[in-house]
């Protein structure tokens, strides 16, 4: 079909228009105004930083140097990765308009709001990097290939889940409420608030089955050390490709449903 | 008009599988799994049934009939919006989206910023909508309310805003689906003359309406469906004529 051939060829501006277009939108529908957006994800992790500092450190009394730092460096990476996948149940729903009326890429809505996110965390990544010189430490160079590098596993991994999520929900519309409530429990057992040596040993084995324990450890010591331990980061990114494979397939097999359902 | 037909259904049928049962939520879905299996496999809609047409390029098709006939649907899946359950579909050219009721496409979003994103999702590029911005708005006749969010605006605002998208595109097949019915008097003969100059420009126009004047007046053939299948294809003031005294004489 000569159609093809034409919509191929203009693919990837329209791509990318359509990708600025949605992420904009996606803003504007969600914060009203983008700059409260961004102030938004940057007081969140704060706040919980504050919130566990007091409760671990200042009432617990766990053993912990800069734990204030420590908290900082994972929670801004989750807080990146909850925000897409809290939201990602609704973002067909809320774009029922347009799935009805055009035949576009789906998968594209669920991209935007992944990347909306995501820019938000690269925008916060200066706080960190402010909180730590308040604690006397220097922020290593491999910052400046290890921040796009698991940037990108994590892309892959929150769009595997967000399409995932997205497409069922069509079909069951409650899934939001059941998300919120898994990630929070995906939060206390993955190693954010505490650090993955205070596991015990015979569970820390546990821990490599958490896909997103392999990529929130990661994030901590590349902010912390400079380093990211290869086993990690290649774990994080084999997970990564595995729930992509499965979200972008279950979504693939749901697609043409789409405009019928809502 | 040349005669290679642009679209083409060839023993097309469709069936809704109705979903109803599934809003209970995940958990209801679970507990009673085998229940809600046997319901999905035996409750589906036939919308649609052996219906075939062609339509060629640069022709402007008409489709008639009562509401639940399955002119919608039609147009959903010339749209590549919806896929048909049986039979084949064939279309060439650039689609314009689907000109319904209660267009627009997100609703806390201003007209002007409605414009732009539909003017993308479209295909056209960002710069081309800007540039064409103040004569989509101009045309709209909306004025100061297009930089209103859209959940404000009625039915027939929706319609003109829609309209006017569309306008500033140039698609080869264009999909109208009831728009021109809630506008006013005004703006519908606005409408029509500007289709009327996409098919002057050879444009292929797919138009579902209610009335049998405005499908008279500007189509070359038209299709009346009736219960679901084809009832008469054919020059549109016989099928209209047709159409009336069917309904006059029950
Ligand atoms: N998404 C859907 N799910 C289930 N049934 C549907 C859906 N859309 C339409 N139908 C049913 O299919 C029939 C044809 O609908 P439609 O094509 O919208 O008719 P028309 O546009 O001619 O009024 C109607 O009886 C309608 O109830
Ligand atoms: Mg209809």
């Amino acid at each position: 079909m000569t159609n093809k051939k034409k919509v191929k060829s203009r693919n990837l501006g329209y791509f990318k228009d359509l990708a600025i277009i949605l992420t904009q939108k996606e803003m504007k529908v969600r914060y009203k105004n983008s700059f409260l957006g961004y102030l938004w994800s940057v007081l969140n992790p704060l706040a919980f930083a504050f919130v566990f500092f007091v409760a671990f450190q200042v009432v617990m009394k766990i053993h912990m140097k800069d734990y204030v730092l420590f908290l900082i460096a994972g929670l801004f990476p989750w807080q990146n990765f909850t925000n897409s996948i809290n939201a990602s149940p609704m973002v067909f729903l809320m774009n029922s308009t347009l799935i009805k009326k055009v035949n576009f890429p789906r998968h594209i809505l669920a991209l935007t709001l992944v990347l909306h996110d995501s820019v938000h965390f690269v925008l916060s990544i200066p706080v960190i990097l402010f909180f730590m010189f308040v604690y006397h430490r220097v922020p290593s160079l491999s910052l400046v290939w290890g921040v796009p590098a698991l940037l990108s596993v994590q892309i892959l991994m929150t769009y595997g889940i967000a399409l995932f999520l997205a497409s069922l929900n069509l079909f069951f519309r409650d899934l939001e409420r059941l998300t919120t409530i898994l990630t929070t429990a995906l939060f206390y057992f993955t190693p954010v608030i505490y650090s993955e040596t205070m596991v015990p040993d015979k569970y820390r084995v546990l821990l490599k089955l958490n896909p997103f324990a392999m990529l929130m450890i990661s994030w901590r010591n590349l902010f912390l050390n400079g380093s990211i331990n290869p086993v990690y980061a290649g774990a994080a990114l084999g997970y990564g490709i595995l729930f992509f494979c499965l979200g972008y397939f279950f979504y693939s097999k749901l697609a043409w449903k789409f405009a019928e359902v809502l | 008009m040349s005669r290679n037909p642009l679209i083409v259904f060839e023993g097309v049928s469709k069936s809704y599988t109705l979903h109803y049962h599934f809003t209970g939520g995940i958990k209801n879905f679970l507990f009673h799994l085998p229940s809600y299996i046997r319901k999905a496999r035996s409750s589906s809609y036939c919308a649609l049934k052996d219906v075939s047409f062609e339509i060629r390029r640069g022709e402007t098709f008409g489709i008639i009939g009562k509401n639940g006939a399955g002119k919608s649907t039609i147009l959903g899946i010339i749209a590549g919006v919806l896929k048909p359950t049986r039979g084949k579909v064939a279309v060439g050219g650039r689609i314009s989206p689907l000109l319904e009721l209660g267009a627009g496409f997100s609703f806390e979003l201003t007209g002007r910023e409605n414009i732009l994103l539909n003017g993308i999702i479209l295909g056209l590029t960002r710069k081309k909508v800007l540039d064409r911005m103040d004569e989509i708005i101009e045309f709209s006749g909306l004025g100061e309310f297009v930089d209103q969010p859209i959940r404000t605006y009625s039915s027939g605002m929706l319609s003109k805003l829609a309209f006017s998208v569309v306008t500033s595109l140039d698609p080869e097949i264009l999909l109208i689906d009831e728009i021109l019915a809630v506008g006013d008097l005004n703006f519908q003969q606005k409408c029509l003359e500007k289709m009327m100059s996409f098919k002057k420009s050879g444009v292929t126009i797919v138009f579902v309406s209610h009335s049998m004047k405005q499908v008279e007046q500007i189509c070359d053939r038209a299709m009346w469906l009736e219960n679901h299948v084809v009832r008469a294809i054919g020059d549109p003031g016989t099928i209209t004529g047709e159409y009336s005294s069917y309904w006059k004489d029950r």
